[in-house]
């Protein structure tokens, strides 16, 4: 056991020393530009740099001027600051980093754009994922009829029945036939999004769950659920709770409220998910960071620091692996609590 | 800050992707794999359902046997007590019945006996009374005459002398 630990350790410095060398030729590093650059979203898919060159997807780009023209074209093309069909990527202001066109004063100005971002194709790889997983999950029950499934389609049938029979049952009450659906397909969408965030290479990586755009449309899901199919006692509950009349009458304070709330709930699953996803790549980026930051400290602080790191980013994936199964599951046990609550009676 | 405000680009995928899968999903993902689920969960349900039957009918079938075998058992015991009692009825009748027939044969043979003794004894006293008066003629016609009288008295004297023999 002692010797398998000095062999880790071993393995462990060499690799310190490895990431030590390359770095310390390189200019100074700016780890809040690496960290923004790596939460937000990109016009192509950056994968490495493998000496010198950078090894990137270039995706399309969708953009329509004020004229009403559609353009399509590779992100390849405004690499490097070049302008094409008067789209540039801006560099600062408010725009930085996207796609703008210049209006005839010379300002930038946004175009309605439907690029295929980086997030967008990891949107669609995700859904592909996602569809083809339940629907071969699906196909595998029309084939074995009456049987118990074993390894992967176990494992789901394990999710899946756990988040219908203790999630949306308890949580919906008796309808919860018609949203188990839409709940399910809510939980495995940021169970999967979430997990593929936390791989570091290609398919994964893309802070989809940490993007507001996602959570947002989430969200918006959940606030249509909850508030289109709610009872007459719901709506009697937010226009005229059970409070003393007092805080009704004169000046309807807690109608406002309640009404207030209809809003906030949704709004707080989506500032929730968002934060926490972001923050734990942010953490993560962060802590990788740390060794390029402390290579021009010397050897022997750059050593230290980037066992800390490693050991500390180590810790934070897991943890991360935790807080993408935990957020899938508060998301969908909450909505699930909404839309139970607008549907008692 | 642009992390907090929205893409419309993204946006609008987002909402084209996941209505598009969740569409996909509530008609042939999700609801087939939860009925599946639940089916063979009511199948399991019922199968043991019917085998708790199946047993609890086994065992009142065991119960009943072992009753009926009880009750033949009972039956066997009473038919051959009752066999028992008949024999030894049987038995009962068919010695009293000889011991009846025995006794009935006894008399008969004494009552023969005492017939044939009695007619005997009568054939003798008139062969004796013959023989008698044959005698006393024989003597008289030596001594006396003949006389009635005298055969009387030899009758009474031969009475009394059979009777007291007898």
């Amino acid at each position: 056991m002692k010797r398998r630990g000095y062999k880790w350790m071993g393995w462990l410095l060499a690799l310190c020393w490895l990431c030590a060398f390359p770095t310390q030729a390189q200019h100074e590093v700016d780890v809040q530009e690496i960290v923004f650059t790596h939460i937000q979203d990109a016009y192509s898919w950056h994968i490495t740099e493998w000496q010198g060159r950078e090894i990137s997807i270039p995706l399309p780009i969708i953009v329509r001027n004020e004229a009403g023209e559609w353009s399509l074209f590779s992100a390849e093309r405004l690499a490097h600051g070049n302008t094409y069909e008067g789209y540039h990527i801006a560099q600062t202001g408010e725009y930085a980093g996207k796609v703008v066109a210049q209006d005839v004063t010379g300002a930038e100005i946004r175009p309605l754009d439907l690029s295929i971002t980086k997030n967008v194709c990891a949107l669609f790889i995700s859904c592909g994922l996602l569809v083809s997983l339940v629907l071969g999950i699906a196909h595998w029950y029309k084939r074995h009829p009456m049987e118990v499934p074993k390894g992967f389609v176990g494992v789901m049938e394990v999710l899946i029945s756990y988040i219908q029979e203790e999630v949306i049952k308890p949580s919906v009450g008796k309808h919860y036939h018609s949203f188990s659906a839409y709940l399910l397909t809510v939980f495995f969408f940021i169970l999967l999004n979430n997990l593929l965030g936390i791989l570091p290479i290609f398919p994964g990586g893309a802070n989809l769950t940490g993007n507001i755009a996602i959570t947002a449309v989430l969200a918006i899901g959940t606030f249509i659920a909850t508030n289109a199919f709610a009872t007459k006692h719901y709506w009697k509950e937010i226009f005229w709770p059970h409070t003393p009349i007092y805080l009704k009458v004169p000046l309807p304070i807690m109608p406002f409220v309640e009404f207030f709330g209809i809003f906030t709930k949704p709004i707080a699953l989506m500032i929730r998910l968002f934060a926490n996803i972001m923050a734990g790549h942010t953490i993560i980026l962060a802590l990788t960071c740390l060794i390029f930051i402390t290579a021009a400290q010397g050897v022997l602080i750059h050593t230290g620091m980037t066992v800390v790191s490693v050991f500390f980013c180590v810790f934070m994936n897991g943890l991360e692996i935790l807080v993408a199964c935990l957020q899938a599951y508060i998301f969908t046990i909450l909505s699930a609590n909404f839309i139970g609550m607008a549907k008692e009676e | 800050m642009s992390l907090l405000t929205p893409d419309s680009g993204l946006l609008f995928w987002m909402l084209l992707s996941f209505g598009i899968v969740l569409v996909i999903l509530s008609k042939f993902g999700f609801p087939v794999i939860v009925k599946a689920i639940e089916e063979r969960k009511a199948y399991i349900d019922h199968s043991i359902e019917s085998a708790r039957q199946a047993e609890a009918q086994l065992a009142h079938i065991q119960a009943e046997c072992a009753q009926r075998l009880e009750e033949a058992k009972a039956q066997q015991n009473v038919i051959l007590r009752e066999a028992y009692a008949e024999k030894e009825r049987i038995l009962e009748a068919a010695r009293q019945e000889a011991t009846h027939e025995g006794q009935k044969l006894i008399e008969e043979a004494t009552r023969r006996i005492r017939e044939e003794k009695a007619q005997a004894i009568r054939e003798m006293r008139g062969e004796l009374a013959d023989l008698s008066l044959s005698i006393a003629e024989k003597i008289m016609r030596q001594n006396l005459g003949r006389g009635t009288a005298q055969e009387e008295a030899i009758n009474r004297l031969l009475d009394e002398a059979t009777i007291s023999k007898s």
